[in-house]
């Protein structure tokens, strides 16, 4: 098995007294696109920011890279957070700015890069983003909510992050949209070697990106495996969710194309 | 595809310095990690290699990112273009499948049409900002005419009215404005009544601190400056309220659900000002006159009596009411300009902002405008 990128060990996650995760364990290998599945308030969202470093956790360890995230200098974590990169739900791309002012705002913490290069490395991220040169200069008023997508997932790639976390990346996407979503994640963690944490409630998107899948049932992961494996658990939840009816027509498509 | 063909993670080592050593004529070798945190290092070199052909050995190489990916990419389109050539060897397949990727994507600048600076070009420019501040003025009268419009409406449909929102902005627009308002007063008597005594010590004419004080307030000061305050506090909010509303599209919203956003938002909001305002100009009437007696007493020596009895005798009500026929008219200003700008804010954060500002200062402005515009009308109708 390839090494290990992120480990969650008993994590305990609560708002209030209710509790989202109890003892959750989780393991993320390198080059892999995981992808998290769940009921809504699940806490798949918080998983992410906990991980992410967005939100600690109440009890529970993580280590990424090998290295303690919870208990570690503020220098460690902002090394941690630079080989780390986050596309939230619709991009949060700073308004001000155009978007590759936005890519190159992560970039601006490198002092060696100067002003032209950073505009160029920024236009090549656009460009891998399957975004057009033109919407560079745009604003991101001026974006539709696939491209906003496209710009988070560029400005979440500007330093060649070894992680990257995408939540719900496919939602509000049109099919074809969300498909090319999908080639784009595959091809960029095939070709860059990433890992990827995803947060998803596309099941295409599952079936076409994901190498594993871990779902979140009754406050902790309850399964991870392949789809393969998904499709052969009986827990009810998990039955439903990949054999319901939108379920069904996904695996036809998998198993038309296999 | 995964990374880990080398022993020790090959990312672990991001912090690498990359180095690039001459190997023989026209070769060179690239070694180390080339990444975006390293890419200094070698780049003014990469930059200097010339030549007809160059050859670039990667066996060395422990990490390449796309940053590092595209300087060689660039590299190898400066060198063609220059009618050379740059030959890699040595990659692993990894590498390679980042070069492959990164050269697909290489972004192609399009040629933007420049716009050239003439004379033609900035009194077009000129001319549209004209027609843009004509346009801004027209819309603002639109809103005023539709704040009067829905107030006709419900005159005629009492039961659609809101009276809690009327309410509610009463409070937020008038009772917590009453503390700023009451000091302001209070200081801008005790000023006055400073200033102008010691002024008319000079002549003798201390007494007549009675009457500067009294015209001054009562008929500018009070009002303006209380409406000024209001401005700056009333307009801000409810730009803001209005703005995020409009940008999270909670307007459009209540269209679709049959409620009529000028009923629901800006008849409430503009019908409160247009209540307190005058209230709070009395307020500060008030106040400036107490401060202003009190200053008058202690610098003077004018007792409150005397001040009271020679208020009430040189006074002319004439100054009270010119001072309050203002107030609505001030009220509409500031709350229309506030309700307008509002629905201008567009889809970004930044708008918002720039609109509450933008608000503030031409609720402001106008309000001198008019007060300007009423002093002309009084001294025409010799009030």
């Amino acid at each position: 098995m390839a090494e290990t990128v992120i480990e969650l060990r008993g994590i305990i996650n609560q708002f209030g007294t209710t509790r989202v995760h109890d003892n959750l364990d989780l393991d993320v290998y390198r080059g892999e696109v995981l992808g998290v599945v769940g009921g809504s308030g699940t806490g798949k969202s918080v998983l992410l920011r906990c991980i992410a470093g967005l939100r600690p956790p109440q009890g529970g360890s993580i280590r990424i890279f090998g290295q303690d995230a919870l208990n570690c200098s503020e220098a460690e974590r902002r090394a941690i957070d630079a080989r780390m990169g986050v596309m939230f739900q619709d991009g949060a791309l700073f308004s001000s700015l155009t978007v590759r002012e936005n890519v190159e705002v992560p970039m601006r913490t490198l002092p060696n890069l100067n002003a032209k290069l950073r505009a160029e490395l920024a236009d090549l991220k656009i460009a891998m983003s399957g975004l057009p040169y033109a919407a560079g200069g745009k604003y991101p008023s001026e974006l539709s909510g696939g491209m906003r997508k496209r710009a988070g997932l560029a400005r979440a790639l500007a330093l060649d992050p070894e992680i990257v976390f995408l939540d719900e990346p496919t939602a509000g996407l049109d099919p074809i949209g969300a498909a090319a979503f999908d080639e784009l994640i595959k091809a960029l963690s095939e070709t860059l070697g990433l890992t990827v944490f995803m947060v998803t409630h596309d099941l295409d998107s599952l079936h076409a990106t994901c190498d594993r899948i871990a779902v979140l049932a009754e406050k902790r992961v309850m399964y991870t495996g392949t789809m393969q494996e998904m499709l052969h658990i009986e827990h009810p939840w998990v039955h439903e969710y990949f054999h319901g009816p939108r379920a069904r027509a996904a695996v036809d498509t998998l198993e038309r194309n296999a | 595809m995964s990374q880990v063909s080398e022993p020790s993670s090959p990312r672990s080592l991001t912090r690498q310095r990359a180095s690039l050593l001459p190997d023989g004529a026209g070769r060179w070798a690239l070694g180390g990690g080339l990444t975006v945190r390293t890419l200094s290092d070698v780049l003014e070199q990469l930059d200097a290699l010339d030549g007809p052909e160059v050859a670039l050995d990667l066996a060395e190489l422990r990490t390449l990112d796309t940053a590092g990916a595209y300087l060689l990419v660039q590299l190898d389109e400066r060198l063609r273009a220059q009618g050379g050539s740059l030959r890699l060897s040595g990659q692993s397949p990894d590498h390679q499948a980042v070069l492959e990727r990164v050269a697909e994507s290489m972004p192609k600048p399009e040629t933007d049409a420049v716009v050239k600076l003439s004379l033609m070009g900035w009194f077009d420019q000129l001319g549209r900002k004209v027609v843009a501040a004509l346009d801004g003025f027209t819309q603002v009268l639109a809103m005023l005419g539709l704040f009067l419009a829905k107030l006709v409406y419900l005159l005629r449909h009492p039961s659609e009215f809101r009276t809690t929102a009327l309410v509610h902005h009463c409070h937020q627009v008038g009772w917590k404005a009453v503390p700023i308002v009451a000091l302001m007063g209070f200081l801008i008597g005790v000023v006055l009544a400073f200033q102008g005594s010691v002024q008319l010590r000079q002549f003798g004419a201390e007494i007549f601190v009675v009457d500067l004080i009294a015209i001054s307030i009562l008929r500018e000061l009070g009002i303006l400056l209380t409406a000024i305050i209001v401005a700056g506090r009333t307009a801000s909010s409810f730009t803001a309220a209005i703005g995020s509303m409009k940008m999270r599209e909670e307007i459009d919203a209540m269209r679709t659900l049959a409620i009529d956003p000028a009923v629901a938002l800006f008849v409430p909001r503009i019908l409160a000002l247009l209540i307190v305002l005058p209230i709070l100009g009395m307020i500060a009437n008030v106040m400036g006159l107490f401060g202003g007696a009190m200053m008058a007493w202690i610098e003077l020596g004018i007792s409150p009596g005397m001040f009271v009895s020679r208020l009430l005798d040189d006074t002319s009500l004439d100054h009270v009411i010119v001072g309050f026929v203002k107030a609505p008219v001030f009220a509409l200003i500031i709350g229309v300009i506030g309700c307008h700008a509002g629905m201008q804010v567009g889809g970004n954060a930044e708008s918002l902002g720039t609109q509450t500002s933008s608000a503030v200062v031409r609720a402001i402005f106008m309000v001198i405008v008019a007060d300007a515009l009423f002093s002309v009308f009084f001294a025409i109708l010799g009030i």
